[in-house]
Formats: structure tokens, C-alpha cells, sequence
């Protein structure tokens, strides 16, 4: 451990950033960042998200796996958890905050597949992250998506109107601006 | 038979480059082809088995809960597969880490379910995963190819002359996967348009 909750929290955001860094992450990535607005409803649905269900599933694994010994079901538990998790989530955004599920309800069923909330959740564990740790890491998860999105959706919204090759609009040039993009990410690697 | 159903996954309906499914496996484990094969196996054991299991079991599956219960059969398929691999290769499963684990979230395989065996007969629907499982391991074999030997200048473990000796290591870091899979879906979306321009 490289020190305090801090380091966690700087390290998951910029130096190991899951989308650019880790590649987790990458459908919605590419599919929702077209528009500003759209990114920064499924930034934030996603960190949301990604905080709760690490915490749930790391209480889920200390609880109930470790002691019944039931390690063996750690995927199938946390996608279910996760995916049950979503869905609340969205039931309680409707009834309570409806502008908020104005916002985010079209993205909230997507981020049952986005492999960056269950990739937290089992980085979480391998890591052996206590509680506050893994709460930290997941923030930090989010956040570094959200951030990566919105630059995403920035250089796409410029993207429209260059003259690219037709065979490389749409994704393919995307993944082109988010490997120039991963590479400015290697710079923040001193920072901790 | 329906061959067509086994063909289409290679080139016309390729998950990776034309449906765009499943690129965060296809990004991150392609570094080198001992990875990705492996990978492809994986996926496309899952592939089968769920899709093989849902066309049987969809007629007794009520229609409002037929995610859930997609996920838990895809979810067995994939704890069954991270098992296995962990006690017979485990310097494969080592390597891929958390991304078996992720073939859960993998859309290709909750795509596939949806889209084809909640329709069709069991055995058109291993067709269509086998077919789709091969267009898989193809693409990432294919990524992993311009990967490995640019990024470590070999061919499954094996030098290869000219490059070995100079690697280009961002080959085999993430800019390189976002690199060479943007430059390949551009080709094949050249290629189906029509070729030369």
C-alpha cells in the first residue's frame, strides 16, 4: 500500500483510470460520449452507482461469502447484487428526485453491463480493500470515468464538424482520440 | 442445418468490429495471442452454454424476469469457466485476471441471448454462438497479432527477426489496443463498403 485513502482516491481516478488505463468500461465510453449533456448524466449515474455497489458487494463478501465459505459465487452474487442494486436505485430516483431521474433515467438499465462497476467490486476484493477503502476506490472509479467521458464528449462535439475519412468516423476515430488520450494519462504517473 | 447462422458471426455480423460488442475484453486482453486465444475459448464456451440453455429454457421463462435469469444461467457458465481455468492453466487465468469474471458483463453474451436464442431452436442458437464465438477469438487474434509483435516483437512467445530486438512497449500498454483496434474497425468498415477509394 502506497499510503492512506488519499493516494487511493488520486491513483484510481488519473494514474489508474478505468477507462483509459484499466480498459474497463469502454461500451459506454464510446456510445454515450457524442454529447456533453448525455455524457455528464451517465458520468454521474455511473459514479453513483459504482460507490454503492462497492460498498454493498464488499459487505456481501466479508459478511456472507467469507464466512460460509462461498467464495465460489462471488461473480454470480455481485452481478446480481449489482444489477438488483441498479434497479432500486432507479425506483427511489423516480419516487424522490424526479428531475434527477429525468436526467440519468435512460442511462440508469445500461450500467448494469458496464463492466466497470462489477471490475470495481472484484478489484475491490483482490486488492483486500477494507470498507472505507474500497468505498474511496470506487469514488475515485467513478469519477475518473465521469472525467474521461466529459474530455471524450468535448473532442467528439469538435470531432463532428473535421473532415475525417469516411471509414473512420463514428468509433474508429474515437478510439484513436482515446489512445492519444490514454497516452496523456501515462504523464500523471508521478504523481503519487 | 443453418449454416449461415454459423457464418455470419465471422465477417458479416463480426461481434467486434460490426456490432462493436464486447470491446473491453477485446482491448485489454489482446496483448499477446496466447491471451487472447484463451480469451476466445472462454467466451465462447459461455457463449455456447448459455445460449444453448436459454433456447431450451425460454418457453418457461416468463417474459418480465427473463434477464435475471439470463444472468444467473451466463453467471454459471462463467464461474464454472474461471474455475476450471484456475486449476488447469493457471498462468492463463493469472494473466487475464478479472476480465473472466467480466465475461458476465461481456454484452455479446447477454446481446446473443437476447437477440437470438430467446427466438430460435437450441440448435440454431449453438450455431449462431459458436459462429459468433469464432468472430470473437478471430478479432482478438487479430488485435493481438499487430500487438505482439510490434509491442514485444513476438509471435505466440516465439522472436520474430526485425523487431525483436526494438519493441514498441506502447504496443502492448492501452494506447496501443485503443490504436490498433480504432485502425482495424476502419479497415473493415472500408472493406465492406466497398473496397478501394
Amino acid at each position: 500500500m502506497t499510503g492512506g485513502i488519499f493516494s487511493i482516491f488520486i491513483v484510481a481516478i488519473f494514474i489508474e483510470n478505468f477507462v483509459l488505463n484499466q480498459i474497463l468500461g469502454i461500451c459506454p465510453f464510446v456510445g454515450v460520449s457524442n454529447k456533453i449533456d448525455s455524457a455528464v448524466g451517465m458520468g454521474l449515474a455511473v459514479t453513483f452507482v459504482m460507490v454503492l455497489a462497492g460498498a454493498v458487494t464488499w459487505s456481501i463478501q466479508e459478511f456472507f461469502l467469507v464466512p460460509f465459505r462461498l467464495e465460489y459465487l462471488q461473480t454470480l452474487s455481485f452481478i446480481l447484487v449489482i444489477a438488483a442494486l441498479v434497479q432500486f436505485v432507479e425506483m427511489v430516483i423516480k419516487k424522490t428526485v424526479p428531475t434527477l431521474y429525468q436526467a440519468l433515467g435512460v442511462y440508469l438499465p445500461l450500467i448494469t453491463t458496464n463492466c466497470a462497476v462489477l471490475g470495481v467490486a472484484l478489484l475491490n476484493v483482490r486488492k483486500n480493500y477494507s470498507l472505507v477503502e474500497s468505498a474511496v476506490n470506487s469514488l475515485g472509479g467513478g469519477l475518473g470515468f465521469f472525467f474521461a467521458l466529459i474530455l471524450m464528449a468535448g473532442i467528439r462535439e469538435r470531432l463532428e464538424v473535421a473532415d475525417t475519412p469516411v471509414a473512420m468516423r463514428g468509433a474508429p476515430i474515437t478510439f484513436i482520440t482515446a489512445g492519444l488520450m490514454a497516452i496523456a494519462f501515462y504523464g500523471f504517473a508521478g504523481l503519487v | 442445418m443453418n449454416w449461415k447462422e454459423l457464418t455470419k458471426g465471422i465477417w458479416a455480423e463480426n461481434p467486434i468490429f460490426v456490432i462493436m460488442l464486447g470491446c473491453c475484453p477485446a482491448l485489454a486482453v489482446s496483448t499477446s495471442m496466447a491471451n487472447a486465444i484463451g480469451m476466445g475459448i472462454a467466451a465462447t464456451f459461455v457463449l455456447i452454454g448459455s445460449n444453448l440453455i436459454i433456447s431450451l429454457i425460454r418457453a418457461g421463462v416468463p417474459d418480465k424476469i427473463r434477464i435475471p435469469v439470463y444472468i444467473v444461467v451466463i453467471a454459471t457458465f462463467v464461474t464454472m469457466v474461471d474455475k476450471f481455468m484456475a486449476a488447469f492453466t493457471p498462468a492463463l487465468s493469472e494473466k487475464l485476471g478479472i476480465f473472466i469474471p467480466l465475461i458476465v458483463v461481456n454484452c455479446i453474451i447477454l446481446g446473443r441471448a437476447e437477440a437470438f436464442a430467446n427466438k430460435n431452436t437450441p440448435l440454431d442458437s449453438i450455431l449462431d454462438a459458436i459462429g459468433m464465438g469464432l468472430g470473437f477469438t478471430i478479432a482478438l487474434s487479430l488485435i493481438a497479432t499487430f500487438r505482439e509483435v510490434l509491442g514485444e516483437g513476438k509471435f505466440f512467445g516465439i522472436p520474430v527477426p526485425l523487431v525483436r530486438n526494438d519493441p514498441c512497449l506502447l504496443m502492448i500498454m492501452a494506447p496501443g489496443g485503443f490504436f490498433v483496434f480504432g485502425l482495424l474497425m476502419a479497415w473493415k468498415r472500408h472493406m465492406a463498403a466497398g473496397g478501394a477509394k
